[in-house]
């Protein structure tokens, strides 16, 4: 690890930091129906759309129509998709003359840009028209983003509000995190993406030839407005198949710098709206603390893991000073490697700028873990606000039975339904995320498709099923992943990570919205002091992360115990 | 009570007695039947793989295959788990059995001398006849005698007798019940000493405040409070995350070449799962509500325990509780030109033979401040002037000396004085003493104002520390007084409550109640009087005095049986004590698992990757005594934690924050340590004794 490592990973924390307050606020104004600086130019654009819509603003939904509402819009957005890659061939703006998808593989992309996962089983570059991209992929992008957001959002206005039954309108919701949150500064950002060199053009590609003479297909697009809300939305699907470590979309160190910052801003912000709309901006500030433990320990781990380099590669007479550089660009170094597969893997959005394949075992372990401890640190636009919120309800149980008061958490009683459907949502991790491995793990026919074997080949089975889940989108690679079967029940678990998970957290959200807000007292659990930090840290490593230990220590544990007697797979 | 005594005893009880402790082995085993263990899914998850291993054992042993030594023992103890469990419920219910018994026994065969008319006034003679207490209806009118056992519940309609209550109270001094006014309800198996009553029967039998009393401290109608059941339901969760962790385990172990045994999967199953709380969970509950009666509190629900716990706002009347109710005597206040000494000497003569506690407490202050000695007035004349309402005076004539006190007006008259012309300082001083709250009494001797006594309504001591002590536990305090707003506040200010409702009445203190409610806090208040009855229903924590009206103990979800009001701050402590208990249990529980991991894991693979022995971080002797030694600590701890269940978690009057701050440390970490410790030991007594 070096000084230059660690003031790189400060400044862009530190550029964090500075920015998510300022946009939490505005989120909370925006989400709060007020007005901001962009209300003169897109009010008008809403209102038409309700307008069209037929949505009136201000009626307000409970949980059960905010969330049929989600269900519905997720149905038609997949209907869509899935057509669009289904008849690409037909669709304009197909350059280079891609084929229509085949239906496991079209199945697969179309629910993982749904639940906003963008696991990608296919290279986008030789199997994506641009009209897909646009009009299909990025499309959803938004909407995938948006949809998280507007479910966060319900899941604080139960907190926010006391003894009501609504929590708010799902279509204005999206409509309003759409265009005041994410068009905005995904244009700024595609501007600057550009300016750092990533194209943007409707061109299929470009034919050079390289200094041998032979000839080279250079495939371009519109990548620099992709990659904006890649990373902005915490999607993740990149325009190339090696993602962010394409020069095309992350051009340099800056844009490095810029793609971290941009995929982690906007779930941490939400944290600050969180804070503002339930009345304690110092709550918001906690939920940050929390992800930043896990984000600098992660970081600091992971860095270690890779500076520390391959023992037997030191051995053979490797230059021990460069630590382990396979699979990273060495125009990010280790440090930027680190906290990009840090953030990303904490974070859902499953954007990648090296293979996590190639990482020590110890430095892949991190990523994978993030990943198992339910995307929350931040986690997903919004996923990952109302999963912390869940085990933030568990944090509090806890908490609240050892201070010898009736468990509450910002004034609401939490009870019996509410650890019920807590732990219903809690339980959907485990169940897909090891259920799936498992069954894999034991049918020749997947274990065929891994890259390597031993532990190693079985973290890429836990890795692709719990990017999966989590909704992440990252693969740790290694694996071919477009075979029916993996592309069928990959989209299984990604449908069971976003949906089965968030349906109970609506229902916690209805009960608790419906709710007295209690008075605080001195016997009252201060939830907004670094107590409950650490509390909210140990729940989570605890009931987030201990069911995965076993099968961690089959996979990368092992692989490192192994690795130190000089047996590699 | 005393002055000392501020906070209460628990009736002494041996925490564990012999004769408890063996009726509840023998429970342990009825309550093996798996439809009772339904209730409890993390204990009954157990038994079923306890079933599971004995099975395998089974056929290990009649095939001669495997390692029937290892699987049987395993079984043993996965038994043991369960039964320790079940152990520690029975030995919870056996506590209450006892004190139950000892109710019963009041209630066995009594009788009842049913009136032929109920509507004739007057002694009845002989006009009744016997029958039994079991065939007793509500609305019947009984004649109660001397020696006569109460037959049940009901309220006297004539006459007025000294009631022995000890069958409930434990108390053996009688107390005296009549009809009409808050003292008219009386209690089935308590017995009348003396005099007689007409009692009208309000409860039908076996349903009886006794009959209630039983069902209660028996947990026979013990139903899973609130906050019970969401901790079921969190640690079912914990049960289920870690069934799909184990059997995942299987498939993936096969990748990885390893076969698993069930037996080892299922020692793994077991010691990963929450069994230490849900196999205490029952019991702490029922410790919780034993521990309220052995304070001689009867709760109706375990709800009303638990919403103690919660309770933000406690309404406390100011007499009794928060005073003595009777006036004192705190200062000496002479007029210009006595000396304070000199009054003093005449106030102690004044009140030589007043014997109400008003005097009693001048002659008290009299020798305490000034160091006098009473005089001896044996063979003087002396003529005793006692108080009467006309005159609001007393005093004594005695060696020519004539003094008086009482009433200030009445004083100032017998001297010759108008108000107005009165000393000014004179005037001050009594202006000062009612703004306090306080009450002056004038002084005179032979026609001369000698100055003023200044009685007040005493704060008991030690009260205004318990008031610190709840407020810290964020809990607020309100004193109810029926005194004007003035006098309130003064006592409000000396005893250190935190708001007070001045000349209240039974619909002030409803609409307080509502008030506080609607603010989001749960409010407890105890009372005794029929007009307090709305207010009891209404509050959350309603705690009824035995004293009290029937209308009153049917209206509160507590009732006091030594009629203590300052009691409610005990019973807030044992709720949360109740809660604070099954959260640490909770915490340690989880924690254990951590030592669990590194005892287990590196033995199921230790044949295919030898190198994950660098897990084995305790050098535990071999894979399988790892495994047993795992199970075994996770037994024995559910019994080594059985008393800490029953006693409860010890609660500190400091802040949530210290609180948790304090038992994270304890059992969080404590729970992550002592395993490593703990199995390592087992583990070497495992290898000495070569049990594998």
């Amino acid at each position: 690890m070096t000084l230059n490592g660690w003031l790189q990973i400060i400044l862009v924390l530190g550029l964090v930091l500075v920015s998510v307050r300022p946009l939490g606020l505005y989120m909370a104004r925006v989400f709060e129906g007020q007005k901001t600086f962009l209300s003169p130019v897109l009010s008008p654009l809403e209102h038409g759309f309700y307008v069209l819509a037929g949505v009136k603003p201000d009626k307000e939904q409970g949980w059960l129509s905010y969330t049929l509402a989600m269900i519905v819009f997720s149905l038609a957005g997949f209907a869509s998709l899935y057509a669009i890659l289904r008849l690409q061939a037909y669709l304009p703006w197909n350059p280079q003359g891609f084929d229509n998808l085949p239906p496991d593989l079209a199945f697969n992309t179309a629910i993982s840009f749904l639940t906003n996962t963008n696991w990608q089983a296919y290279s986008g570059e030789t199997t994506m028209s641009n009209g897909s991209a646009m009009l299909g992929l990025t499309v959803h992008n938004f909407l995938s983003a948006a949809t998280g957001i507007a479910l966060a959002l319900a899941v604080t206005r139960a907190f926010a509000r006391a003894s009501a039954s609504t929590l708010g309108n799902f279509w204005v919701d999206v409509t309003r995190a759409t265009l005041y949150v994410l068009l905005p500064i995904s244009i700024l950002l595609a501007l600057v993406f550009v300016f750092t060199g990533s194209p943007q053009t409707l061109l299929g590609s470009v034919d050079a030839t390289t200094l041998e003479g032979a000839k080279q297909t250079i495939a371009l697009g519109p990548v620099a407005s992709e990659e904006a809300i890649k990373q902005f939305g915490t999607n993740g699907g990149g325009f190339f198949n090696t993602n962010s470590a394409h020069p095309f979309e992350n051009a340099s160190a800056l844009a490095n710098y810029l793609q971290i910052w941009s995929m982690i801003v906007l779930s941490t912000a939400l944290l600050i709206t969180f804070g503002k709309m339930v009345g304690s901006e110092r709550q918001g500030w906690a939920l940050v603390s929390v992800v930043g433990v896990f984000v600098i320990v992660g970081i600091g781990a992971v860095y270690a893991a890779e500076a520390w380099g391959n023992p037997i590669l030191n051995a053979l007479g490797v230059d021990p000073t460069l630590g382990n550089m396979e699979g990273k660009e060495i125009r990010f170094g280790e440090a930027m490697t680190a906290m990009f597969a840090v953030v990303t893997t904490g974070l859902s959005c499953g954007a990648v700028n090296a293979m996590h394949d190639s990482l020590m075992p110890l430095g892949g372990m991190v990523t994978l873990f993030m990943i198992q401890l339910g995307e929350v640190l931040p986690g997903g636009v919004g996923s990952g606000l109302y999963g912390l919120i869940v085990f933030a309800i568990l944090a509090v149980f806890i908490a609240g039975l050892m201070v010898g008061r009736t468990p509450e958490f910002l004034g609401k009683k939490i009870e019996a339904r509410e650890i019920k459907l807590a732990m219903l949502a809690v339980l959907i991790l485990p169940l897909s995320m090891l259920s799936f491995s498992a069954v894999a793990a034991v049918l020749p026919s997947v274990v065929a498709t891994l890259g390597n074997a031993g532990p190693h080949g079985l973290t890429e089975i836990l890795y692709a099923y719990s990017s999966a889940t989590g909704n992440n989108g990252s693969a740790f690679a290694g694996l071919n992943a477009n075979t029916p079967w993996w592309n069928t029940t990959l989209a299984i678990a990604m449908v069971l990570g976003r949906f089965a998970y968030v349906v109970p957290v609506m229902a916690i959200a209805g009960s608790i919205v419906t709710k007295k807000r209690a008075s605080a007292s001195a016997g009252t659990f201060p939830t907004d002091r670094s107590l409950f930090v650490g509390l909210l840290v140990g729940v989570i490593l605890i009931v987030g992360g201990l069911q995965f230990f076993p099968a961690l220590a089959l996979g990368p544990i092992v692989e490192h115990v192994l690795m130190l007697s000089s047996k590699t797979f | 009570m005393s002055l000392s005594n501020m906070s209460h005893d628990a009736k002494p009880m041996k925490l564990l007695d012999g004769g408890i402790l063996a009726t509840a082995a023998i429970d342990a085993f009825k309550k093996l039947n798996p439809r009772e263990l339904a209730r409890n899914p993390v204990i009954f998850v157990t038994e079923v793989v306890a079933a599971l291993v004995t099975l395998l054992w089974a056929k290990d042993l009649a095939n001669g295959s495997g390692t029937p030594v290892f699987s049987g023992q395993i079984a043993a103890w996965l038994w043991f788990t369960v039964l320790f469990a079940t152990f520690a419920e029975a030995i919870a219910e056996g506590r209450g059995k006892a004190q139950a018994a000892s109710l019963r026994a009041t209630r066995s065969d009594a009788e009842a001398k049913l009136l032929t008319d109920g509507t004739a006034k007057g002694y009845p003679g002989k006009a009744w006849k016997t029958i039994s207490a079991l065939n007793l209806k509500v609305g019947d009118i009984v004649l109660v005698e001397p020696g006569d056992l109460i037959p049940s519940d009901g309220e006297i309609i004539e006459g007025v007798a000294s009631v022995n209550e000890s069958a409930i109270t434990g108390e053996s001094a009688p107390v005296i019940r009549e009809a009409g006014g808050d003292r008219s309800a009386v209690t089935g198996g308590t017995t009348v000493l003396s005099d007689w009553i007409k009692v009208r029967i309000t409860a039908a039998p076996g349903s009886t405040f006794i009959d209630r009393m039983i069902a209660l401290v028996e947990g026979a109608e013990r139903q899973k409070t609130p906050n019970e059941l969401a901790l079921s339901v969190l640690l079912a969760g914990l049960t289920l995350i870690f069934l799909i962790a184990v059997v995942t385990l299987y498939g993936l172990a096969e990748y990885s070449n390893t076969a698993l045994s069930v037996v080892v999967l299922v020692a793994l199953l077991v010691t990963l799962i929450p069994t230490t709380i849900g196999g205490l969970l029952s019991a702490i509950g029922i410790a919780g509500m034993d521990r309220l009666i052995r304070f001689n509190v009867l709760a109706t629900s375990g709800r009303a325990v638990e919403a103690a716990g919660d309770v933000d706002t406690l309404l406390l009347d100011k007499t009794g509780t928060i005073t003595f109710g009777n006036r004192m005597a705190s200062e000496f206040i002479p007029v210009e030109g006595v000396t304070p000494r000199s009054l003093a000497e005449t106030v102690l003569m004044s009140s030589l033979a007043d014997q109400t506690p008003e005097g009693r407490s001048i002659v008290a202050l009299a020798r305490s401040e000034y160091g006098l000695i009473e005089p001896d007035l044996t063979g003087k004349q002396a003529e005793i002037i006692p108080f009467a309402a006309q005159t609001r005076m007393s005093g004594i004539d005695v060696d020519g000396r004539s003094i008086r006190k009482g009433a200030v007006d009445q004083v100032l008259r017998f001297v010759g004085l108008e108000s107005a012309s009165a000393p000014s300082d004179f005037r001050a001083s009594v202006d000062r003493i009612s703004r306090s709250g306080g009450t002056p009494l004038a002084v005179a001797e032979n026609g001369r104002l000698m100055g003023l006594i200044h009685l007040k309504d005493v704060v008991k001591p030690g009260i205004k520390e318990r008031f610190a002590a709840l407020r810290a536990m964020g809990i607020k305090t309100v004193m109810i007084t029926g005194d004007n707003p003035l006098t309130a506040a003064a006592i409000a200010t000396e005893a250190g409550v935190d708001d007070f409702l001045a000349e209240a009445t039974p619909e002030d203190k409803l609409r307080f109640i509502r008030k506080e409610q609607t603010g989001g806090r749960l409010v407890a208040m105890c009372g005794d009087g029929t007009n307090d009855a709305p207010a009891l229903a209404q509050a959350d924590v309603g705690v009824a005095m035995q004293t009290g009206t029937q209308a009153a103990r049917e209206a509160g979800n507590m009732v006091d049986l030594d009629s203590d009001p300052t009691k409610l701050i005990e019973i807030v402590e044992i709720g949360k004590q109740l809660l604070m208990t099954r959260g640490s249990l909770t915490t340690f529980s989880i924690a254990n698992d951590v030592a669990k991991y590194f005892a287990i894991l590196p033995a199921l693979f230790i044949v295919t990757y030898p190198e994950l022995g660098a897990l084995n971080v305790m050098h535990l002797a071999s894979p399988q005594s790892a495994i047993l030694s795992a199970v075994i600590f996770n037994a024995l701890i559910i019994i080594a934690l059985i008393p800490l269940a029953l006693r409860g978690v010890r609660y500190r009057p400091v802040g949530a924050a210290a609180l948790l701050g304090r038992n994270l440390a304890i059992y969080g970490v404590g729970g992550l340590i002592v395993p490593f410790i703990g199995i390592k030991a087992i583990d070497l007594l495992v290898a000495a004794l070569h049990l594998v």
